[in-house]
């Protein structure tokens, strides 16, 4: 065995730059596979974090139908009481309940529609970034003021500031009608134009009260430790729900079916640049294992008539290939990583960017380098190498040793 | 013209020498080059595919607006309906259509629900040709004539609504002295758009209907121009801009929507770079053939120096030999990439993701656009880049002494 390995080894360096070069052809694409999947990752955790971070959540508590049609009526009852509940059972903080209607939304001389948004003050700002995003005024603070928070773009729209006066008018959980003054105390920007002209915070408490909602709401919204334990989670909740009364647990991907989809879509050009890359360094594989056989040939002949089997022989060039493989792998995965760690550090930009924001993109990308993103390519890389040797390989197990004695 | 001549017959016949390694290699260089032309064609596709979706969800070309509409989008900034000198540049030949419009925020009230809404006075005859409104009904009919008093509601603001055509809906808006305003109107039609979140967003009626509604005479918020092509429209916007005068803000589309606009731009990078990314990797294949096939034929390139050719004619063979072999992948690449894209002129289903193309604005039919500047561009990195490569090996070759190239073993 260590004889053939040996005699691998050796034979790889006969034609150094030829192996070099093949060398650098798989360093240069797993390079570019970790760098390019890394920034995907990245990019892709990013878009779901800012599109679910001001508002969604990961996780949701809601009645029966609600998601689809968000009438009104189709309430969680004794919705504080409910998320508390949550809370200190999973002993997880970042669990908060909101209620949500649909009103006008009057100034002294313009009305618009709005979505009114009841929140728990003490709890909103650990699952929602709206909060921290206050650029004038400040966040609710307590759960029955007749205060309001709203977008920047709406306060443009309407023509008022912090301190002015806006009229609620909508209509109550009980077919009535629910009008109430409320006072602008806060005014976010998130930079979404859709968010900062559609959405408005109240009180839940004053919420409950004007709509009429009898301590009910709408939603518990809870936020996991992180993306990849949200399943989790959300069987635990599950289970926690009191039965019998129509509640359902929905994860972000029920909440907003574009965004998966939206990845899926992107994953599915990326792929595509992907294989292509691995073809092409395939058939450069290829060629080099070719010629190092097409060379050997009256040598193979005669290591095969003094009793080599070609079988030997053909996983000698299967061998070398794997070591030229490993090689590039080993490179690879090595400068790759070195290169994407300080893009993950420094993070980058391309002109044009800035205005990624109106798809909830960042305008500054950090790839996220993981043991996925980083062996992944190299590793696909690597057995397409293998499968490129084969045909070389076949050509040597077929080998008749006199004809290729003979050979030129 | 001997050298010349001999040089390209010797390239020819040493590429077919070791037939196998060429076609390897040939091979090679017509998949990347197929991927370079199928990616960009797809890439542009995707581009044109929101571009057109944008323009016709609405802004056409070139708009004009009351300067201070853009900020404030209400019943309080309004201009006077074309006047002659405007109407003889909009009924140019390189205009294709035009419609002006009014537009104000409204809420919609059925009898279960209500909703806040863009609602856009038209003209349906003029609309017709501008944007997706006619094209994408679904349910009911669409608007006849600007006094219709008919109202077309997108399908998934009439869920919201739990109202369906043939019903009746109340309009609040407010007029110019901020008095809320409001009237009956009987849904007509439904529409269904490319982007459904457009469908929550606008709901159309009658432009002499809603100047009524609101007691605004002839006035109307924004006139929208389509020319014959999105990526040729300065002399449009110029020779309006020219007419209106500085009384009106006039825009092109890619001023309105900054950000289509640089989707646009950075297509260009992300082609050049694709292109450049695929040719590195089959560089290092190309370098490769060239120097086994340099090395095999020591001997050989000595001898011929030694019967008197020159080193540079050496050095120009190879480059042939390598500008040969990517000439012909380049070729043949092209042809494939040529005939995939024919076939898929009728574009790509990818409804199964359409959600998510959705929230990129994309339509879910993605169709192909080959653009003869992405093929050209292909070229000439090919063959700038394979001739650069080809200089290491070829520079090798004609440094040889033709004493101890001859006597190599």
């Amino acid at each position: 065995m260590s004889i053939t390995f040996r005699l691998a080894w050796r034979n790889i360096w006969r034609q150094p730059r030829r192996t070099w070069l093949t060398v650098g052809a798989l360093v240069f694409s797993n390079i570019l596979l970790i760098f390019l999947i890394s920034v995907q990752l990245g990019t892709y955790l990013m878009m779901i974090d800012n599109t679910l971070a001001p508002l969604t959540g990961h996780l949701q508590v809601q009645y029966e139908g609600y998601k689809d049609d968000q009438r009104i009526h189709q309430a969680v009852p004794a919705v504080r009481g409910l998320a508390a509940d949550i809370r200190e059972r999973l002993s997880l903080e970042t669990i908060a309940a909101r209620g949500a209607a649909f009103a006008l939304t009057s100034s002294e001389d313009r009305t618009y529609g709005v979505q009114i948004i009841g929140v728990e003050p003490e709890f909103e700002p650990r699952i929602s970034t709206l909060p921290g995003l206050i650029k004038e005024g400040r966040f609710l603070d307590d759960i029955n003021a007749p205060e309001i928070v709203i977008g920047a773009v709406l306060a443009r729209n309407l023509r008022v500031q912090l301190g002015d006066e806006l009229t609620i008018l909508g209509s109550a959980r009980d077919g009535s009608f629910a009008a109430t003054v409320v006072r602008i105390v806060g005014i976010f920007e998130s930079g979404m134009v859709e968010l900062d002209r559609s959405f408005a915070e109240i009180p839940l408490g004053f919420f409950q009260d004007t709509f009429v909602m009898d301590g009910a709401g709408h939603t518990v919204v809870i936020n996991a430790q992180n993306l990849f334990s949200v399943s989790t989670l959300q069987q635990q909740v599950q289970a926690l729900l009191p039965d019998m009364e129509g509640l359902v647990v929905h994860d972000w991907d029920d909440l907003q079916p574009g965004l998966r989809q939206a990845i899926q879509a992107d994953l599915l050009g990326a792929w595509f640049m992907y294989g292509v890359l691995v073809i092409l360094v395939a058939f450069s594989v290829l060629n080099t294992q070719l010629m190092s056989v097409l060379e050997r040939t009256r040598e193979f002949g005669i290591t095969m008539s003094l009793g080599l089997t070609s079988g030997r022989l053909g996983w000698l060039i299967m061998l070398e290939t794997a070591m030229i493989g490993l090689l590039g792998l080993g490179l690879g995965v090595f400068l790759g990583g070195l290169v994407v760690y300080w893009f993950t550090v420094n993070g980058f930009t391309y002109p044009g960017l800035e205005l990624a924001a109106q798809f909830n993109l960042p305008d500054r990308i950090y790839p996220n380098l993981n043991s996925i993103s980083l062996l992944v390519g190299p590793c696909i890389v690597f057995l397409a190498s293998l499968v490129a040797a084969v045909y070389p390989a076949a050509r040597v197990h077929f080998l008749q040793p006199v004809q290729a004695m003979r050979a030129a | 013209m001997g050298t010349a001549s001999i040089v390209l017959n010797l390239a020819w016949r040493n590429l077919w020498r070791n037939y196998r390694r060429t076609a390897i290699m040939l091979v090679a260089v017509v998949v990347g080059v197929w991927a370079m032309i199928f990616m960009s064609a797809m890439m542009r596709g995707m581009v044109d595919g929101m571009l057109v979706g944008s323009i016709r969800s609405l802004p056409g070309h070139v708009q004009i607006h009351n300067p201070n509409f853009r900020d404030d989008p209400t019943v309080n900034n309004l201009f006077p309906s074309p006047n002659e000198n405007l109407i003889a540049v909009l009924e140019q030949e390189d205009v294709v259509a035009w419609s002006s419009r009014v537009r104000v925020p409204a809420v919609v009230m059925s009898e279960r629900n209500f909703r806040g809404v863009t609602l856009i006075g038209i003209d349906p005859v003029a609309e017709v040709s501008v944007s997706f409104v006619a094209d994408d009904m679904t349910e009911g009919r669409f608007l006849l004539g600007t006094e219709d008093t008919g109202l077309i509601l997108g399908r998934r603001l009439a869920e919201r609504l739990e109202t369906e055509v043939g019903k009746r809906v109340v309009v609040l808006t407010q007029d110019p002295s901020n008095e809320i305003v409001d009237r009956g109107f009987r849904v007509i039609g439904v529409y269904e758009a490319q982007v459904a979140s457009t469908e929550e967003i606008y709901a159309f009626v009658g432009r002499s209907t809603l100047q009524t509604l609101l007691g605004i005479g002839g006035q109307v918020s924004e006139i929208a121009v389509l020319g014959a092509d999105y990526r040729d429209t300065e002399a449009l916007y110029h020779r309006i801009n020219a007419a209106v005068g500085n009384r009106l803000e006039v825009l092109p589309w890619y001023e309105l929507n900054r950000y289509l606009s640089s989707m646009l731009g950075m297509m260009d990078g992300f082609v050049l770079i694709w292109i450049v990314v695929i040719f590195l990797a089959l560089s290092f294949g190309l370098v490769n053939t060239l120097m086994m096939s340099v090395f095999e034929r020591v001997r050989e390139i000595g001898l011929m120096m030694a019967l008197g050719m020159k080193p540079g004619v050496i050095l120009g063979q190879i480059i042939t030999e390598s500008l040969m072999l990517l000439g012909m992948g380049l070729l043949i690449g092209d042809v494939f990439a040529w005939v995939t894209i024919q076939r898929l002129r009728e574009g790509i289903d990818l409804s199964a993701v359409s959600e998510g193309l959705e929230m990129m604005g994309a339509g879910s039919v993605l169709t192909p656009s080959l653009q003869a500047s992405d093929v050209v561009l292909a070229t000439i990195v090919v063959l700038v880049l394979g001739f650069l490569a080809s200089l290491f090996p070829a520079m090798r070759a004609s440094r040889y002494h033709p004493v101890d190239a001859m006597t190599k073993v």
